[in-house]
């Protein structure tokens, strides 16, 4: 038997979450109040756990190094949030939510863990409705909803184009009721720059206040990691500036599994990087390919004068311009699924059609959206032989409401006019599916140690549905951790204080310690942001939307020796006992330096494609699915969960075998 | 494109702070502005210097994060944008930008261009959320419908960000649009209604604690919100304050 | 309702009651004013009324002298708290970019109008005052036996010098109420349909008045 035991409640799967909850250990009120949880993390996952644990009792430090916990970078996310509550009638239910996910992830996620999460997303919609969050509602005041990548049914709730903000705002809201109380002790501005085992279990963690630049120790019966996922490891994504993987890559060398960390998402509609000097990548909804057209021109004297500025896109005729998704997937056409989409994308531009001075950009044309509309609403407005002007008008008013916001940022970041010019876009990291091995109680390997969240890997599998990381996030915080949690603090509830004056506190303030002052006394020529440029393109070029053998051999070496040469020659200014970003920075990229290696240990370990990974090896080679990703269920039906021992090239391999005994798997199929 | 920059300097809380002149040269008008401010940040560790420290980090407008006062305006001179969403292209070749941190006796500077705005957050600690448990036990979402334009009204209040530039433009200070914008979201909201008196009261309160200015009705706040929040939840704000005040 | 008043939107209310008060008693102020331009013996007739009556004196006169005291002291303790909200000023500040030039400056428009009511109050109460209350004449009538008021408004106007300090004054009156007249209003929360509406009636409000008072100056000070 693998040493990794998922825990799975027995029972059928409608059942398990249900029966589970009813048999589970509980700690009583009385005993809460003596028992302290860490939470690590305050973005949807960690802000609504730490909410729903104090509101049960217990006594909860709260950690975010942004200034506010509100600001976590779920309050990013625009499009909205799952819930099976067939509002609209249209068929939708738990089972087919739980279907649409686990084959969203193409078989790579745990069926009960799934379930369970379908189970409670309806419950997510009453309780955020609750707390004030306003979503967008019909004339009759019930909830709206809208499709949202590519399902067959409306489930998505949204408010506005900041569904992310409204959610996190909703938890906060709950946070800050518990901080009045007393119940949450916030500590903003502090970073987790390690975790505390004690006899094998998680009993705290070192932080630094990134004010003063304290070293603090703080103890806790139970630590919870809820701080997101890994896709600045690309150095450039969709990711905040300061999203990172310390904490995750911190329990993971004390012994907390990491699972699939290949899998990762390239969302295909994202702004084009327009010179060496960018820091960070913009994503616009997925919701644009519903009206926009994706194309290149056939041509390359026309790539060639368009790049050079002697043609512009709108002089290219029809027959001159290739709709390649059209082309390829005469089905689905401009709406196949996120990672199809950003591999043909890739393709073309590999090929060199791509459209602007750095190569790495396709058009999003929204001109024949913009007839299309106009041309129903002269219909509409009984116009007989309206001008070329007025359908354009008319198209564009259409297009304005829809996506007014959109087009107005794009405008703002290209300085473009979106309804005159096509878009330009590429693709760009935008979520990491891999992440912290948990069981179905949501606990890591290390005992008393749970991790939440995008920062887990559990239940998007290979690639996750859009809108579906929102609902991940809220249903571990309110409503499974808070019960799992339970049950190992239920033994807990004789053990009284932790001291943090014990020695595996003095050993691991140590450790940071010195790692910090390593870092301010390095007498270093390079900035921390020159290390991350270049295993951020390390990572692009060879560990990106599509991967070979031969590439990822290249990678694992070309990152140790950046890694080498990082803790040589890394400069960081200034003190370590004052506010000093760029030590922060230095310390995040010297655990993203290790965790892009197993990145790539893994992508050349799972020698199929499935979901965001995509081997150039595994392809149909026949048939109608020639070319597309070939999927390896008879070898590759497993979860990669890797333990560390040392460099990450020595990390060793444990398989969680995966079993889908309420779901028949399927190739997919958008021809 | 060459700029001079003239950045205020502060070592810490407790240092008086001074302008620096600093020269960034070779700037390409696609950069946003806080990528320049990378650039220059390079350019003065490569010097061996300490870089300027300033708050950022969603880079999209969403965060709220970041908080510059950049040629006398917050968030620099284009409007319904945050820092990170402004680009060089709205600065020309030559020009001198002065950069500044928010300037408010209830957001004392950290460091540099970084600020301290926990006051908002006590603020929000003071009553800025509805008393309902987590644990699920909610009757359906659909149970109370909501009027779609107090519920689209609601929405408008709660894109604020909280970052502060209503605060920073204010000549008096004041955090009447933030505070403003919390309440009307759930005055608007039935679920906001049994707490309403409570609420207002208690979040007016800490925000005269917290040493913010009054609101004189400039309306520079709703000019520069980068989220475009009202002066309409001022109006809200206020005639909430005095009913909950007549209740009791 | 006394921790009301004592909260920063407790005393924004009072400014702008005491601000409402005060706008009804310019355009009462101006109703009467105007008369002596087209009615000189009306004029005289309702001075007498407001000048004599004791409601008005004994009643309306203290509430009003409250009311005008009140606006400036609390204007002058608000402006000094919104001053301390920050003790750092900025190096360069815009503040043309988001906010009129009477909205950023109402204290110096109102510092400016309590000086012109120095000298307003010098002028024309100080000496109506002692000739009623220290004096003892109640009659309102000179010594050829016709009423005074209209002979001493005309007088006054004479020199040049008070009626170009007058002029100036009603320019900063009416910058003071471009902004004050429809702050007001938001101050007690009414911001709804009609606030468009309100607004342009509050600057024809803000530019008509003063201006009235300006042509009240001036017409005394060409025709006599």
């Amino acid at each position: 038997m693998s040493v990794l035991d998922s825990k799975v409640p027995e029972g059928p799967l409608k059942d398990k979450w249900t029966n589970y909850k009813d048999k589970i250990n509980l700690v009583n009120p009385a005993n809460k109040r003596s028992i302290d949880i860490i939470v690590v993390g305050t973005g949807l996952a960690g802000g609504s756990a730490a909410a729903t644990l104090a509101e049960l009792g217990y006594n909860v430090k709260a950690f975010c190094y942004q200034d506010s916990p509100r600001r976590a970078h779920s309050i990013a996310a625009q499009g909205g949030i799952n819930a099976a509550k067939n509002y609209q009638g249209d068929g939708d239910s738990t089972f087919r939510l739980f279907y649409d996910t686990v084959k969203g992830g193409d078989y790579r996620s745990r069926e009960a863990n799934v379930y369970r999460l379908a189970e409670v997303s309806a419950n997510i919609i009453d309780q955020c409705v609750a707390q004030g969050v306003p979503f967008a509602r019909d004339y009759g005041g019930l909830l709206d909803n809208r499709s949202f990548g590519g399902v067959l049914v409306s489930r998505t709730f949204y408010a506005k184009g900041q569904t992310g903000q409204q959610l996190l705002l909703g938890a906060y809201s709950a946070m800050n009721r518990q901080i009045a109380r007393g119940k949450i002790e916030m500590h903003n501005r502090h970073e987790m720059l390690d975790v505390v085992k004690i006899d094998g279990k998680a009993r705290g963690i070192i932080a630094r206040n990134l004010v003063t630049g304290e070293i603090e120790r703080h103890s806790a019966h139970a630590v919870v990691i809820a701080t997101g996922g890994y896709g600045n490891v690309y150095f450039l994504s969709t990711n905040a500036m300061g999203s990172n993987a310390t904490a995750a890559w911190k329990i993971h060398k004390k012994g907390a599994f990491f699972a699939n960390p290949c899998y990762t998402q390239i969302h295909p509609t994202c702004i084009p990087r327009s010179g060496d000097y960018q820091s960070k990548l913009t994503l616009m909804s997925e919701s644009l390919r519903n009206d926009g057209r994706i194309w290149v021109p056939k041509k390359m004297e026309d790539v060639l004068a368009i790049r050079e500025g002697r043609k512009k896109p709108t002089d290219l005729s029809e027959e001159e311009r290739d709709y390649y998704l059209e082309r390829r997937y005469p089905a689905f056409g401009n709406l196949v699924p996120r990672d199809v989409a950003s591999r043909a994308a890739k393709e073309r531009c590999d090929a060199g059609y791509g459209v602007n001075a750095t190569g790495e950009a396709v058009y999003l044309d929204f001109q024949s959206a913009i007839e299309r509309y106009g041309n129903e609403q002269a219909k509409l407005h009984g116009l007989t032989n309206p001008s070329k002007e007025k359908i354009t008008e008319l198209g564009e008013e259409i297009v304005r409401a829809k996506y007014g916001n959109l087009f107005q940022m794009y405008e703002k970041i290209v300085d473009e006019n979106p309804y005159k010019t096509p878009m330009m876009i590429y693709p760009a990291t935008h979520y990491t599916m891999g992440g912290i091995w948990v069981d179905y109680n949501l606990m890591t390997t290390v005992e008393g140690l749970y991790c939440i969240g995008e920062a887990n890997f559990s239940d998007h599998g290979a690639n996750r549905l859009g809108a579906s990381a929102l609902m991940q996030g809220l249903a571990d915080g309110y409503f499974i951790l808070p019960y799992t949690i339970g049950d190992y603090l239920s033994h807990e509830i004789r053990t009284g204080k932790i001291p943090t004056d014990t020695p595996e506190f003095d050993e691991a303030e140590k450790a940071v310690k010195d790692r910090i002052n390593a870092f301010i006394n390095n007498k270093g020529t390079h900035s921390v942001d020159y290390f991350h440029k270049k295993l951020g393109k390390v990572m692009w070029d060879k560990c990106g939307m599509s991967r070979n053998a031969t590439d990822l051999k290249k990678a694992i070496s070309e990152i140790k020796e950046i890694r080498e040469e990082f803790y040589k020659s890394v400069k960081v200014p200034g003190r370590a006992d004052e506010m000093n970003p760029e030590l922060e920075k230095a310390g995040r990229v010297a655990d993203f330096l290790e965790l892009g290696e197993l990145f790539a240990k893994d992508a050349l370990m799972r020698e199929e494609s499935c979901g965001g990974h995509f081997r150039e090896e595994s392809v149909e080679l026949e048939g109608e699915q020639k070319g597309e990703a070939k999927r390896n269920d008879a070898e590759f039906a497993f979860v990669a969960a890797w333990e560390y021992k040392g460099e990450p090239s020595d990390a060793v391999l444990h398989k969680e075998e995966l079993e889908f005994k309420d779901i028949e798997l399927k190739q997919r199929s958008y021809k | 494109m060459n700029l001079t920059l003239k950045i205020w300097r502060q070592n810490g809380s407790q240092d008086k702070g001074r302008m620096v002149d600093y020269q960034v040269s070779d700037i390409s008008k696609d950069m946003s502005f806080l990528e320049m401010m990378d650039v220059l940040n390079e350019q003065i560790i490569n010097k061996g210097e300490e870089p300027v420290a300033f708050d950022h980090d969603c880079r999209e407008g969403i965060c709220g994060m970041c908080s510059m006062h950049i040629n006398g305006e917050a968030h620099g001179p284009d409007k319904g944008i945050t820092t990170c969403q402004l680009h060089m292209r709205s600065f020309k070749d030559g020009d001198t930008i002065t950069i500044e941190p928010f300037r408010a006796k209830a957001f004392p500077v950290i460091k540099d261009l970084v600020v301290d705005r926990s006051s908002f957050e006590r603020i929000q600690q003071a009553g800025g959320y509805i008393s309902v448990n987590t644990s699920g036990n909610t009757q359906d979402a659909n149970a109370i419908p909501i009027d779609k334009h107090a519920a689209d009204k609601a929405m408008d209040a709660a894109t604020c960000i909280g970052c502060g530039a209503c605060v920073a433009s204010c000549k008096n200070a004041s955090a009447m649009l933030f505070v403003g914008a919390k309440v009307s979201q759930y005055a608007l909201l039935p679920q906001g209604q049994v707490e309403a008196v409570d609420r207002v009261k208690n979040m007016v309160a800490q925000m005269d604690l917290e040493g913010f200015g009054n609101c004189t009705n400039t309306g520079a706040c709703e000019v520069e919100c980068p989220k475009g929040i009202s002066l309409e939840n001022i109006a809200r704000l206020n005639r909430e304050y005095f009913k909950a005040n007549v209740k009791g | 309702m006394s921790g009301f008043f004592n909260s920063s939107i407790g005393r924004k209310y009072a400014m702008a009651l005491s601000a409402f008060f005060l706008m009804i008693f310019i355009v009462q102020h101006f109703a009467i004013n105007i008369l002596s331009v087209f009615n000189p013996d009306a004029f005289n007739e309702i001075s007498h009324f407001m000048g004599t009556n004791p409601l008005v004196q004994f009643g309306l006169q203290p509430i009003l002298l409250f009311g005008v005291i009140f606006h400036f002291v609390m204007g002058f303790i608000l402006e000094i708290r919104n001053r301390n909200a920050r003790s750092v000023k900025y190096v360069r500040n815009n503040g043309a970019a988001n906010a009129t030039w009477m909205s950023r400056n109402m204290i110096w428009s109102g510092g400016f109008i309590l000086i012109f009511l120095v000298i307003h109050f010098i002028d024309f109460w100080f000496p109506e005052i002692n000739t009623k209350f220290i004096q003892g004449d109640m009659s309102g009538l000179l010594p050829n036996g016709d009423y005074r008021y209209y002979e001493e408004l005309t007088h006054k106007f004479v020199p040049i010098w008070r009626v170009a300090l007058y002029c100036v004054g009603f320019v900063f009156l009416s910058l003071h109420l471009l902004h004050g007249f429809s702050s007001a209003f938001q101050s007690v929360g009414a911001n709804n349909k009609y606030t468009r509406g309100l607004k342009g009636f509050g600057k024809a409000y803000a530019i008509l008045i003063p201006l009235g008072f300006i042509f009240i100056a001036l017409f005394h000070h060409f025709n006599h």
